[in-house]
């Protein structure tokens, strides 16, 4: 395999005492789809604010498109776009306002803007909402105008985090048909999070499952199935990280609170 | 680019401002109030007391209090972005934070600037006058220093404070105890020793000083130390928030 566009070694990191992603490797290929999966807690938030350079990692390497997180972090940043668990548009902006400052931010010359914004917009099919206000957005409308700002700058890799989360199910395929169709025609990398196992199944080529901040498995969903002797991923998935509640309070999720704040929940446990 | 990224960022905070006329005309109600009920109220008492007129005295601590109130808000604004997750679209696009921060704080500031500008119209109808027109656009850079400086304060602030309940709080703990404690309402010569004491130490009431002695020929510190002393304000409050943006990891 060529040099893989998403590399984790020895990936680290703690919160005071508390290691929320303890030593962990994983390599995704170009054009991949690849699936994160895990309970609340066990890690899977704070690697992918790793990943997208939000938290710094306290030990190993990780490298998106060969650039490391921490030293190169511009180029790194460059290299993917995300789509937040959290909603992350400005309300009191219009959905071209939104992406013309996303494009701004990601230095796209002026000359090739309009045309791009116009390009996405239309391809999420939000071009006749284009001077709407976000707070006039339904919730389908925002993921999907999330999805076209994160594609403006033309990532090489693209994070989900949850993206489905609170989606009818008409737009959740019309996303995932639209996510394939891009790591298909665009070789475009696609790693995502979710709590839906009929979703990984679905879209996912490569799976890795992570449990109190350790990967438990990894594979295609047949070898997963096969690993564990069970019929279906999701069954695989509960026979990995057992049937018991977790505690919701994921240490790196803490709805943007910083990371003093998460010691402090921690702290209080 | 960097110029772009400044100015799209500045243009989105005036832009949230002047699509909100509620928040305009909301903000604007405190300081009429104020300019009603002491420049008109107490201002009859004050020239009883042989002090002259109260409203010249005043109007300038006025605009003082409510580029006050405004930069604190905006200035938490920007963090408080956080609660509402545009921060974390800008914390992994690839600029440097000081540039976010310069270009979110610049937008804060001038929104100030503008609600300061506003308040000395309704003064003019009011009746105040200034001491001399001249002085007037000094007085207005008086006004971007002062509203840079306390925007700067309230990312400071921001940064420092993980959870800020709302726009009430901020008023009660912070904005109200700088106003009410420095020389924006009376004069400092005949106070007693405890007040002039922590006025001369509020940072406000040398923007207010500054401004008085331009707007209406008074001052208790002087103007050079009013610039002083709000130069040193505003390089300690932005470091303070470059140095915290910076370290924001979510």
């Amino acid at each position: 395999m060529s040099e893989p566009i998403i590399h984790a070694k020895n990936l680290t990191k703690k919160f005071g005492d508390f290691t929320a992603v303890d030593n962990i490797d994983f390599d995704v290929a170009k054009g991949e789809i690849f699936a994160f999966l895990g309970p609340n807690g066990a890690g899977k938030s704070t690697t992918i604010k790793m990943m997208t350079t939000m938290l710094r990692p306290t030990d190993g390497t990780l490298k998106l498109a060969g650039h490391d997180v921490t030293t190169e972090r511009d180029n790194a940043r460059k290299a993917f776009g995300i789509v937040f668990q959290d909603p992350s548009l400005d309300e009191e902006l219009s959905a071209y306002e939104n992406m013309d400052l996303h494009a701004t931010l990601y230095g796209i010359p002026k000359k090739q803007r309009s045309a791009r914004i116009q390009e996405l917009l239309e391809l999420v099919e939000l071009w006749g909402r284009k001077d709407s206000m976000i707070k006039t957005f339904s919730g389908g409308m925002r993921r999907r105008l999330e999805i076209a700002r994160g594609l403006l700058h033309e990532p090489r890799i693209l994070f989900l985090d949850e993206p489905t989360l609170g989606l009818d199910t008409q737009t959740r395929n019309l996303m995932w048909n639209y996510v394939k169709k891009l790591s298909q025609e665009k070789g475009m990398t696609i790693f995502f999070t979710t709590h839906y196992l009929d979703e990984a199944e679905d879209v996912a080529e490569r799976i890795a499952i992570i449990d109190h901040g350790k990967i438990v498995a990894r594979g295609t969903t047949p070898e997963l199935r096969k690993q564990t002797g069970t019929k279906t991923l999701e069954e695989a998935y509960l026979k990995l990280t057992g049937e018991g509640l977790r505690d919701d309070a994921d240490e790196g999720n803490n709805d943007g609170l910083n990371a003093r704040m998460a010691r402090r929940n921690k702290a209080l446990k | 680019m960097n110029i772009d990224v400044i100015y799209a960022l500045w243009l989105r905070q005036v832009r949230r401002y002047t699509r909100s006329g509620s928040r305009i005309i909301g903000t604007l109600g405190q300081p009429v109030l104020l300019l009603l009920a002491l420049g008109y109220g107490i201002g009859a008492i004050y020239r009883k007391a042989g002090e002259g007129n109260y409203l010249q005295f005043l109007v300038p601590g006025i605009i003082t209090q409510t580029v006050l109130l405004s930069s604190v808000f905006w200035g938490i604004i920007i963090l408080q972005d956080k609660r509402f997750g545009f921060l974390s679209e800008l914390l992994v696009a690839p600029v440097k934070r000081v540039v976010i921060l310069l270009g979110s704080t610049l937008g804060g500031a001038t929104i100030s600037i503008m609600q300061g500008l506003l308040v000395f119209i309704i003064a003019l109808l009011f009746g105040f006058r200034p001491y001399n027109w001249a002085l007037v656009p000094p007085a207005f850079l008086v006004l971007v220093f002062m509203s840079m400086a306390l925007t700067s304060f309230g990312a400071a602030i921001a940064s420092a404070v993980d959870d800020f309940q709302g726009f009430q709080s901020i008023n009660n703990l912070l904005v109200m105890p700088l106003f009410f404690l420095s020389s924006a309402l009376y004069p400092l010569n005949h106070v007693p020793t405890v007040l002039r004491v922590i006025s001369t130490c509020n940072p406000v009431s040398y923007m207010v000083d500054a401004l008085r002695y331009l707007l209406a020929n008074q001052t208790h510190f002087g103007l050079g130390k009013d610039l002083a002393v709000m130069a040193v304000t505003l390089a300690v409050c932005m470091s303070f928030a470059v140095n915290r943006f910076n370290r924001i990891q979510m």
